[in-house]
């Protein structure tokens, strides 16, 4: 299985290569895609040497244009498709039906991958985005069991990629307005999930608590970490009951799963964290790595090799196991 | 400016159900989308009853429209999803998965789930025969003009969220089962005490969202009440509103007076506040900093 790993930098880009991904995706620093944060992403340049590097190692390159254009400004998505095309990218990973419709008819030649960000889950959304717009690969949403995505490989020759590590989004990605609701600025809008400019800290009488937009999202002792105000894995009540309503703060980790995710006809796994270190990335690549080659193999399974790396060191496996819904 | 009532969010009673749809037979609004929007588990308990309510309001004179589910996942759901198209009316498409089963040649409207954010994905939609689309509520008052603009020219009704608890969110997970720590699987329906969401407040117990099953809302109720002239003059044809509990026979006969002129900005608002319990009202994803904002909301304040 090809494994898919995130570069936010061109250092990052050279690390992950360096340690072993097949396939490197990343985004141009604008609000074209859905980590649109300040000091990542590349400029047209780095792209193009970025394409260059991963070429010369023999990796691949993804670019992910996969924000919902703006009325009135979708020059800019357009621009930077034929851009991703020039700077020699081996794909585009789109989300929004314009957007396809316009790659598929002015760059053909351009393979396009669909992002999670389009949300299909299930085979007939598959087929139908490879019929209308020659769509190649689709990445999962976060919300399908891993039975469910057999059934989904056994009636579509599309392939399909899913996240195995990395931060979880537990709505269905690019139908979530948590953000915008709370702060105003939206994955699908502006690239950004309870962005830190909209963070605010303050302490409460010995109290620590974390503000998103206004909303108190934490309260944790002094003594205790306060962790990042994500909307979804805030603390919150409702009727008798108080805490992590939506989703605990972990992360996913899907590391013992690769051999059923294999079986189930999956052909690339994504790993999160466009935002996170080079160092981080290159460990995450290097243990995917081992595991899939193990597995290729049919030797067992490196244990908990990631379990460090994991969010408050809690993981869970999300919906890829029903019980988690 | 017409008036669509949209399709209930929430489980209800069937016999609730079916009292709401005889009244809006009788109601001041142009149209009426009904089904199941949230989670294909409730339907059962009312899917007989949807023919009935079909005929009753057609012959009300109402254009009537089904709602497919907004995520489409099991099988099961696909099938429905397939015979949506036999309902004999209109189909709303709330997943794209509906395209797969509508026939190119049938026209069709779109629902507030679909991420029709620019002109490029209208024409598109328009190209394959839509001939209405509710916005996304998320859209400032800049793409909503654009894209109505863009509509007027393609002969595609837009539509824009009016009144009610706005859908902010779908997932595979079932948040009220969650809370009675039981599984979506053997939910035992608990969202049915919760005929409009749970409400969800934050630890200073400021209200904040709402859980409905799969789906999370805003606590505070959306309501274009100030937004009325601004959204006639970009061209919008149309307001959803979205049903709650209570008498929403008068909500809707307050949004009509509103059009008609007979009631003002402040009057509606006021209306609809006591209409609705007390809830808040809220219009900030057109105008605001943050959708939870409302525009009588004074600087600063929170919400």
């Amino acid at each position: 299985m090809e494994i898919v790993c995130p570069a936010g930098t061109p250092a990052s880009l050279r690390a992950a290569v360096k340690a072993g991904a097949h396939t490197v995706y990343c985004g141009f620093a604008d609000e074209t895609n859905a980590r649109n944060f300040p000091g990542l992403n590349f400029d047209r340049d780095e792209m193009r040497e970025g394409v260059k590097f991963a070429h010369d190692h023999g990796a691949k390159v993804l670019v992910a244009i996969n924000t919902y254009p703006r009325a009135g400004a979708e020059a800019i998505w357009h621009r930077a498709v034929a851009d991703a095309e020039k700077c020699g990218v081996d794909a585009v990973i789109l989300a929004d039906l314009g957007l396809l419709a316009y790659a598929a008819k002015h760059h053909p030649g351009l393979r396009r991958h669909l992002s999670v960000q389009a949300a299909a889950a299930n085979a007939d959304m598959l087929n139908f985005y490879a019929s209308e717009f020659g769509v190649k690969r689709v990445v999962l949403p976060r919300v399908l069991s891993v039975p469910e995505i057999a059934a989904i490989n056994a009636e579509t020759e599309v392939e399909t990629e899913v996240f195995v590590f990395g931060g979880l989004c537990v709505m269905a990605e690019g139908r979530c307005s948590l953000s915008s609701y709370a702060t105003g600025l939206s994955p699908n809008m502006n690239g950004v999930c309870s962005p830190a400019s909209h963070v605010e800290y303050h302490d409460d009488h010995g109290a620590l608590s974390a503000k998103l937009g206004g909303f108190t999202i934490h309260k944790v002792g002094a003594d205790e970490p306060a962790p990042y105000p994500t909307l979804c894995k805030g603390c919150f009540s409702a009727g008798d009951a108080t805490g992590h309503l939506f989703e605990d703060p972990v992360s996913l980790n899907a590391e013992k799963l690769i051999p059923q995710l294999a079986k189930a006809g999956v052909t690339a796994l994504k790993i999160e964290g466009r935002q996170r270190s080079r160092s981080y990335v290159a460990q995450v690549v290097r243990n995917f790595r081992a595991a899939v080659e193990a597995q290729a193999a049919g030797r067992p399974m490196p244990e908990g090799m990631l379990a460090q790396l994991t969010e408050g060191q809690a993981a869970t496996a999300g919906a890829y196991k029903k019980t988690w819904r | 400016m017409q008036l669509t009532v949209g399709p209930n969010q929430f489980f209800w009673k069937a016999d609730a159900w079916s009292d709401f749809y005889d009244q809006m037979a009788a109601a001041p609004v142009e149209r009426v989308v009904l089904g199941e929007l949230v989670c294909s588990k409730r339907l059962p308990f009312y899917q007989d009853r949807i023919p009935g309510a079909i005929e009753t309001l057609l012959d009300a004179g109402k254009e009537v429209a089904v709602t497919s589910l907004a995520l489409v996942t099991l099988k099961r759901e696909r099938k429905l999803t397939a015979e949506l198209v036999d309902a004999g009316v209109e189909v709303e498409v709330n997943d794209l998965t509906t395209l797969a089963y509508l026939p190119k040649d049938v026209p069709f409207s779109v629902g507030p789930l679909v991420n029709v954010y620019n002109e490029g994905t209208l024409g598109w939609l328009a190209g394959r025969g839509a001939t209405r689309i509710c916005l996304p509520p998320e859209l400032p008052l800049a793409s909503v003009a654009a894209l109505a603009a863009e509509g007027a020219a393609r002969g595609v009704a837009i539509e824009v969220w009016g009144h009610g608890r706005l859908p902010l969110a779908i997932s595979g997970r079932c948040y009220h089962a969650r809370l009675h720590k039981r599984t979506k699987d053997n939910c035992q329906f608990a969202c049915e005490d919760d005929p409009d969401g749970l409400s969800v407040r934050t630890l200073e117990d400021q209200p904040f969202l709402a859980m409905n099953g799969v789906q999370t809302l805003s606590d505070s109720c959306a309501s274009m009440a100030n937004q009325l002239e601004v959204l006639e003059k970009a061209g919008v044809k149309a307001l959803r509103l979205s049903p709650h509990t209570g008498n929403f026979a008068r909500v809707c006969q307050a949004w009509r007076d509103r059009i008609d002129g007979t009631l003002d900005a402040a009057a509606l608002s006021a209306e609809l506040e006591t209409l609705s319990g007390g809830m808040r009202l809220s219009d900030g994803f057109l105008t605001g900093a943050r959708g939870a904002d409302w525009s009588r909301t004074k600087e600063g304040e929170p919400a």
